[in-house]
């Protein structure tokens, strides 16, 4: 099965995917991710004005089978919060890049994107 | 260690079934989305491949004293095309293993046949072959694991699809009934039994024709993920979770299938389970539903209000049918009330929840 990788987004190995726009990074996980997960039932997010650190967990989403920690691709503050989530935490297996993104973050340091992975790289980790 | 496939394994594959290993088997745990076979199941029907279940028979004349000396609940009650849920235990009354026991329809070449757990096949014939040689008893016990497939179907519409595969009358089978007949033309066993609450069927047939039987029951194919999901809502048990020899050494008061437990019976374990009977168990299994957002898990800590432990969970899930988090828990008997006031401990954080009685669904 092939999956999506949009290609104007960066990712990290363990399947977070950012969408940097000036100094707005948007996070979310890949379609790889919510496919290995299965039925996303609840999802665990930060408050707003939470600060997170490039590489650490800062949530967690829960299928019916599994847990899994989700890390922030890069450093800042968070501005936003889908609190859709809440509620329809099955948006992330509908819609992982658009309807089921998870935070805003105002980056503290955009040197920190060019270590993620580009779209091709990550394509070759989830082939 | 090479993990035994079951019969319907190319199908599976072929059907992009994803698989786990579960008691040594490899075994399809999903193939659409646990929501989607799990919701099928309730609401109409779904067929689950269950070939990793042991099968072993027990032929002869004292085929019923050996099986009623192993098993607690009274086999001597059984009409041949009858069954009933039991439990093994050891000498202290813990649970090795649970099982359905069949004393098969008149006319079957063999007079019991018991469906032990997931890779607890080959203890068990041996705990049998042991007992019988200890105790002098003329039966012939033999483990038909690998002569058998086993296919649940299961959900309200069961009776109907099943009916238009076979010439067997299902209306005349009640729960917990055994026949024999073809279905889809394939010579098998047809049992009124099944783990997830609903109307439904346990085929058993030779492996050879597992693929006619599974390919004429035309409905949603469902793997271990719903299995189990299904099996929560209703509060039934999951070796090796809710009870274990070694990591969840169990009683069946414990457990809460005491229902099982023949008392006026002798079997290996009864003198311990006739002194947990008269005084109560000291701890229950018990139903939980979380009251905070979170998902409880197996392992999780169960505590009091201020944080007392008490407990821990063995399953949790999101229930898909509620759409709430339910789990199952053992707790001391004083915990034990329905609507008591605890907490669960997610990922370090205790949250709200209350004890409730199983099942979680009405069936």
């Amino acid at each position: 099965m092939s999956f999506d990788v949009p290609d104007d987004l960066r990712y990290l190995e363990s399947h977070e995917w950012v969408r940097v726009a000036g100094d707005t990074a948007e996070v979310g996980i890949t379609a790889f991710a919510q496919d290995e997960l299965g039925d996303v039932v609840f999802v665990e997010l930060p408050e707003e004005g939470a600060e997170l650190t490039a590489a650490e967990d800062f949530g967690v989403v829960e299928s019916i089978k599994a847990v899994s920690d989700v890390y922030a691709p890069v450093s800042g503050t968070v501005t936003a919060v889908n609190d859709r989530l809440r509620d329809e935490p099955e948006l992330l297996n509908e819609d992982p890049f658009g309807d089921g993104w998870m935070l805003k973050v105002e980056v503290a340091d955009e040197s920190e994107v060019d270590d993620l992975l580009s779209p091709d790289a990550y394509r070759d980790q989830i082939e | 260690m090479t993990l035994r496939a079951p019969p319907l394994s190319a199908v599976h594959q072929r059907a992009d079934a994803s698989f786990t290993d579960f008691g040594g088997w490899e075994m399809p745990v999903e193939f659409e989305s646990i929501r989607t076979e799990h919701e099928a199941v309730r609401s109409e029907v779904g067929k689950f491949d269950v070939s990793h279940m042991g099968q072993i028979t027990v032929a002869g004349p004292d085929a019923a004293t050996l099986t009623q000396r192993l098993t607690t609940n009274d086999v001597t009650v059984l009409d041949p095309g009858e069954a009933q849920y039991g439990a093994i235990t050891d000498e202290d009354g813990i649970m090795l293993d649970d099982t359905v026991v069949y004393r098969l329809p008149e006319g079957a070449a063999d007079e019991f046949l018991f469906i032990p757990n997931a890779g607890h096949d080959g203890e068990m014939t041996e705990r049998w072959l042991s007992e019988r040689d200890e105790r002098g008893l003329d039966a012939t016990v033999t483990n038909r694991t690998e002569e058998y497939a086993m296919i649940a179907v299961q959900g309200p519409d069961a009776p109907d699809l099943l009916s238009a595969e076979t010439e067997v009358s299902l209306a005349g089978l009640s729960r917990f009934e055994v026949t024999d007949g073809p279905v889809a033309g394939v010579d098998s066993l047809i049992a009124r039994t099944g783990y997830t609450g609903e109307p439904g069927f346990e085929i058993l047939c030779p492996p050879d024709d597992a693929e006619a039987v599974w390919g004429a029951l035309e409905c949603q194919p469902c793997g271990l993920g719903a299995r189990d999901t299904l099996r929560l809502e209703m509060g039934f048990l999951l070796s090796g979770q809710e009870f274990h020899p070694v990591d969840e050494p169990r009683t069946p008061y414990e457990a809460g299938i005491g229902w099982t437990v023949k008392l006026d019976t002798e079997f290996v374990g009864r003198d311990a389970l006739e002194g947990v009977a008269a005084d109560g168990p000291e701890e229950k299994l018990i139903g939980i539903e979380l009251i905070d957002r979170g998902v409880p898990r197996h392992g999780y800590d169960v505590t009091t209000p201020d944080g007392e432990p008490i407990g821990h969970i063995t399953s949790g899930t999101m229930s898909p049918t509620l759409g709430a988090p339910i789990a199952l828990a053992y707790v001391p008997a004083a915990y034990a009330e329905p609507g008591t006031s605890i907490r669960v401990v997610v990922r370090g954080e205790p949250k709200k929840a209350r004890t409730r009685s199983t099942p979680f669904l009405d069936r």
